[in-house]
Parts: C-alpha cells; structure tokens; sequence
C-alpha cells in the first residue's frame, strides 16, 4: 500500500532518491568486502563473514542514503535494511539444520535400517536401525492422540455452545496457561504418580504425558473452528425441533470437521517431536517391543538423543541419529502438510 | 472465513457470536436425556482438563516436599547436587541462575529479530513472498526440539568457537566474554540456540497483533509524509506494544522449560560461572533430563522438587502473558 502511494506521488515534489538498485549493489560491495576482510584476515567461521557483510550493508546503505536522500530517508532506509537481515539471519539457522540432516541423515537411511532395531548392536558399531523406535512412537503417539482429541474436541464444544459463567472463563485461562506447561513438567507429573505405585517404566506412561501436552492444543483449534460455524446454520436446525446435541453432533461438527482434523493433525506432529517425558517415562530400549502397557519401549526422539548422549562421539551413532532426525522430520512434515492440505481441501464445503 | 462472507450478502444482519440471552435459553432448553448427557460430556471435559492442572501442582508437591524435608542443603541456596549421599544436598541456586540467563541471552537476540520479521512480513515483503515466508517460519516450529538440539551440539557448537575467541579478544576483559578455550558448550551457545527455537511463537503472535493495526494510522502518517519506517514507529510498535510484550513472554516460557535442545549443547557443572562463554552451569530442565538416568527413587523426587519451581515460574510467566493478551481479546494469533 505505502510503495502505491509513494509511486503516484508527483516525481518533482521528490527530493533526490537513490536509484531502484542501489541496495542490490550495496548488498554485493559488502559481501564482496566482507569475503575479502574474512580472506585477509584469515578467518575461519563463514558465520563471521556473514555477520561481517550485514554490518557493512547496514553501514553502507546509511552512509549513501544520508549523503544522497538527506536523514529521514536514511533512517527508513536502516530500518529497512535491518529488518532484510534480520529476516535472513532467521532463514540460516533453518537452512542449515535442514542441510544438514538431509546431508548426514540419507547416509545410513536406507530399507535395512528402517526395518531393524538396534537389538545387540552396540552403541559404537555401525549397523542396527529405528525400526523398535518407529513401532514405539506411533503407539505412543497413538494413544495420546486416542485420549487428548475426544476430551480436547469436548472441551472446545463446552466452551463454544454451552460454556458461560466462571467455569468457562476459568477453563479458557487454564487451558491457555496448559499451553505454556514445559514437556518434562507433564513428564514429572506422571512420574510422581508412578513413584508412588511403585511402576517401571513403559509406553502408555509417556501417551499420557503426552496426551496432557495435547490437550491444550487440540482445544484452541477446535474452539476457533467452532466459532467460525455460521450461527444460522445451529439456529435453522434448532428451528426445525432438533435436539441441540443432536444439531451439535450432526450440523456443527460435520461443518468445522475439516479444521478440527487439521488442529489435531498439527498436535499430533508438535508431540511426535516431544522427547523429555519419554525420556522419564517409556526409558528406551534396543529391543523391539510392542507392548505399550508393559515394558520399556523406544521412541523417535528419544532414539536420536541416546544415539547421540551414550555414544561418546562415535561416527556410526551420529550417522544414525541424524537419520532418524531425518525420519522424524519427514514425518513431523508430512503431518504438517497433510493437514493444511486437508484445511485447505475441506474448506469450501464448510460453506454449504 | 469465506463462509461468513457468504452468508453476509444473503442475510445482512448475521450475529457470528449466540449472544448471552441466546444462549442461556439454549441451556435452559436442555432438558432430553440426550442433551444432559452430552452437556454432562463436554463439560465434564472441561472439568477434567482444570482438574489435570490442580492434579500436576498437588502431585508435583507432595513428592517434592518429601526431598526438600530430608534435603541437608538449603534447597534455595545450595551450589550442589548430591541425592545419593548421606544426608542428600542439594540446591537450586545454579539450575535457577543457569535457567535465568539463558532465557534473558535468548530473549535479548530473538525478541528484536523475531519483531523485526514481523514487521518484514506485515510492512516490508513483497506480497507474493511474505505467503510463503511465513509458512517457512511455521515449519521452523514444528522442527522438533531434540532435532534442534542435535544441530546445535554437532554443527553450531563448532561454528560458534570462531565468536567465542573474537569476544574473547575485544571484550575478554568485560568477566563476561572470559574464554579459556575448550569447546562452545555454553550458556552463550544454548542462548543462541533458544532463541532460533522461540523465534517462531514470537513472530507468529507479534505478525498477527502487527497486522491489527487500523489501516487509517498508517495511511494518516503516510499523508503526512512520514517514512515507513516513521510510520511504524509512530503508528505500529505503539499499537502492538502490549501485543509484543505478551509474544515475548510466551517465548520466555518455552525458552525456560526447554530441555533437549540445553541438554544436548550444554557441559554442565554445579557452579555459577561469571562467563557465559565457560563451559557449565545448567537449567532446571537439563538437569532433571541429566541426572534422571541415574537417579534412585529419592533422587528423582529431587529432580521433581526442581521440576516444582520451574512449573511454578512458567505459570506466572505464561499467566501473565494471557492476562495482557486477554485485555485486548482481538489479538486471535495468541494461540499459535
């Protein structure tokens, strides 16, 4: 809107302006110093030269700015410059952990090492695979995602078609401080219960941690899907005699189905990530176990850090562990677009 | 979204919300036994999830109170973690310090990046980029923690030696920027790398708030020949204040109950270090993942006396920030 009303500004009220391109050249002079300065100087950590080149485009535009444009314009111009490389600064990080778990993960991903578990292979030989680790995430993701979407979706309906009063409002605040509650305090909570009955660890122990962490999550998107059901729609079914639970069952859910799915989906790829109270309360194992009721299992994210914590450096571990990164990537990411495509495919029918 | 707009040109006056009155019929309406057992469901639900809360705050310290009460130490002040000895001592005087600075580290870098993006994404971004963008910095989100924390111990520890030896060099002499060499594992790095992680949640909220502001401040500071970086400061940070504020602190908690990301980065020792580039120290979070491994039952009650604090602080922490999104309801993007 501003760059609109800038350009059909009368070009005679303009004081002198740099040029469309300026920044461009700006940007390579300082890359180029910036290399040059890192070279002479002989400095090793391309992060240096990085950070090198944005200060020296920072500078540079200000100093050409208010020489040509006068301060105002130069000011706008830092601001505008500081938020690009902020912007770029945000996407390095991120461009570099995905480089580099596709670089080292695809190393020993093959079909071998997703249908094996690590069994007897030790911490530091090569071999082994995430199979017993794939098996434990799914059901423990699964049964997470069996108790948290049906109470969490319960919930949302409380707090949008009945809920008022106190109880509602002091709902809507817990579930939003729920939200904040850091993964290891959910995993605490079921491990002062398991102190006090004496149990060892295994996989529904960490559903249920993780079942918590879910909740929270699955009542915020489901609220905001519900709301967004037109009220004509409850009002019309109401009208003709229909029971409100009825109406809520059968009109209201059935309208907001598609964004419900997708907030439960993003849920299940946020805690399929979550590490810390497995950590307490499933404990790994190299065995494949595919009981979630009784024994110690593995899990995805637990896998990569015991890879990487007992391995004491040892090359095969990290290989490892950067290929199940990758697995849980892929997975965390295949969710993550399933969702949105389901978003993005039921929408229009919300409509009807 | 588009349904609304639907609906709009066919029947002018459409109330998107039931109002109270509306509402309360409904609810007196429910009278068939299928409406009290599906209003007894839902609001049992609800129940259960506060019940969950109360349940997490009454566990949680009935097993710490049964550490602290043997604790030797003073469980405040201590410079110590020894579960196994007879007596135990142990404190939380270097978890808390440790947790503390490595969230104020993370909040110091990320709370100005991560407006500065949310100003690129609502202000500065061509159109057809800022779609995408923002989509990039939502899968910067769902990248799990623990992978987060493999990146930061294997490929940003390494890189961050080349900053440490240059603040060494330029500001050694400040006790903060102290280097004795040996590896980067640091408060310093496990700040760097919180705030990469909290990035997302601060600039998801801080967009939203930013893209609340009314149309008409900016244009008015616009026709009055502002700049745009005039027309932010004039009419868009003073808007979003509250807005960032509450982003930040949602950030906050999630840099304070971090675990993996801390225990994977950090060498941790039971000392307050006066540099932050020293290897040691710890966070309340890394260290119940830590020490849990070998922890008998008492220790880990221990750990769970610790777990206490930290759920208390990130309460407080989270509270208040709902409390400030709550004043301004229209803030939508508060639950990302």
């Amino acid at each position: 809107m501003s760059t609109v009303l800038t350009d059909k500004r009368p070009t005679t009220l303009r004081g002198a302006s740099l040029p469309k391109w300026s920044p461009w050249v700006i940007a390579a002079g300082s890359v180029a110093v910036a290399v040059g300065i890192g070279l002479g100087a002989g400095l090793d950590s391309r992060i240096q030269w990085g950070l090198i080149a944005a200060i020296l485009y920072v500078l540079g535009t200000y100093a050409i700015a208010s020489m040509v444009e006068g301060k105002r314009q130069a000011k706008d111009r830092i601001a505008t410059s500081l938020v690009w490389v902020a912007f770029l600064l945000a996407v390095v990080p991120l461009a570099s952990l995905v480089w580099a778990t596709v670089e080292r993960g695809v190393k020993v991903l093959d079909v071998y090492f997703l249908t094996h578990s690590m069994g007897v292979v030790g911490d530091r030989e090569p071999g082994g695979g995430i199979y017993h680790a794939i098996i434990g995430t799914l059901e423990q993701v699964g049964l997470a995602t069996l108790i948290a979407a049906p109470i969490g979706v319960l919930t949302a309906i409380y707090l949008v078609e009945y809920g008022r009063g106190n109880l509602a409002r002091a709902v809507t605040f817990f579930v939003d401080v729920m939200t904040g509650i850091p993964s290891i305090v959910a995993g605490l909570f079921i491990l002062s219960i398991m102190l006090i009955f004496e149990m060892q660890p295994f996989g529904f122990a960490g559903s249920l941690a993780l079942a918590i962490l879910m909740m929270p999550v699955v009542v915020r998107s489901t609220e905001e899907m519900l709301k967004l059901v037109p009220n004509e729609l409850r009002e019309a079914s109401l009208a003709l005699g229909v029971p409100k639970w009825r109406t809520i069952l059968k009109i209201v859910l059935p309208t907001a189905i598609g964004g419900i799915t997708t907030g439960i989906m993003l849920a299940i790829a946020r805690i399929a990530g979550e590490t810390a109270p497995v950590l307490l309360l499933v404990f790994g194992n190299p065995f494949i176990n595919n009981n979630p009721f009784e024994g110690a299992q593995a899990s995805l994210p637990l896998y990569i850090y015991q890879q990487y914590s007992q391995s004491a450096g040892a090359e095969p571990a990290y290989d490892r562990a950067w290929a199940a990164s990758l697995t849980l990537i892929a997975f965390v990411m295949i969710l993550n677009l399933l969702a949105r495509g389901i978003a993005r495919w039921k929408a229009p029918k919300t409509g009807r | 979204m588009d349904i609304t707009t639907q609906k709009n040109t066919a029947t002018p006056p459409p109330a998107p919300q039931p109002t109270e009155a509306e509402r309360k019929r409904a609810a007196r309406g429910a009278t068939r036994p299928g409406d009290r057992i599906f209003l007894g469901l839902s609001r049992g639900s609800g129940i259960l999830l506060l019940a969950i809360m109360a349940a997490i705050a009454g566990f949680l310290t009935y097993r710490a109170v049964l550490a602290i009460s043997k604790d030797e130490g003073n469980f405040l002040t201590t410079f110590e973690w020894n579960t196994g000895t007879q007596p135990p001592v142990f404190g939380i005087a270097v978890l808390a310090y440790g947790t503390v600075i490595s969230s104020i580290i993370a909040m110091v870098i990320a709370v100005p990046i991560s407006v500065a993006i949310a100003l690129f994404l609502t202000h500065y971004a061509p159109r057809r980029l800022s779609g995408p963008i923002a989509y990039v910095i939502d899968l910067l989100a769902a990248v799990p923690s623990i992978v987060y924390g493999l990146w930061g111990a294997l490929i940003l520890v390494p890189q961050m030696e080349g900053l440490f030896g240059w603040l060494d060099d330029y500001f050694g002499w400040t006790g903060i920027f102290d280097w004795q060499g040996g590896p980067a594992r640091s408060m310093l790095t496990v700040g760097i790398l919180l705030a990469i992680m909290i990035l997302p949640i601060i600039t998801n909220v801080s967009r939203e708030v930013f893209r609340q502001v009314p149309q008409m401040h900016e244009e008015a500071a616009l026709a009055l020949g502002a700049t745009r970086w005039e027309v932010i400061r004039m009419a868009v940070l003073p808007f979003g204040r509250s807005g960032v504020i509450s982003a930040s602190m949602l950030g906050l908690g999630r840099a304070l109950g971090e675990t993996m990301a801390v225990a994977t980065v950090l060498s941790p020792d039971f000392l307050i270090h006066a540099s932050l580039l020293d290897p040691g120290g710890g966070t309340f979070a890394q260290n119940i993942a830590s020490k849990f491994g070998e922890a008998d039952t008492f220790g880990r009650d221990a750990l769970i006396a610790s777990g206490l604090v930290l759920f208390v602080i990130t309460l407080l922490v989270n509270g208040a920030a709902r409390m400030i999104i709550a004043r301004r309801k229209e803030y939508s993007g508060a639950n990302a």
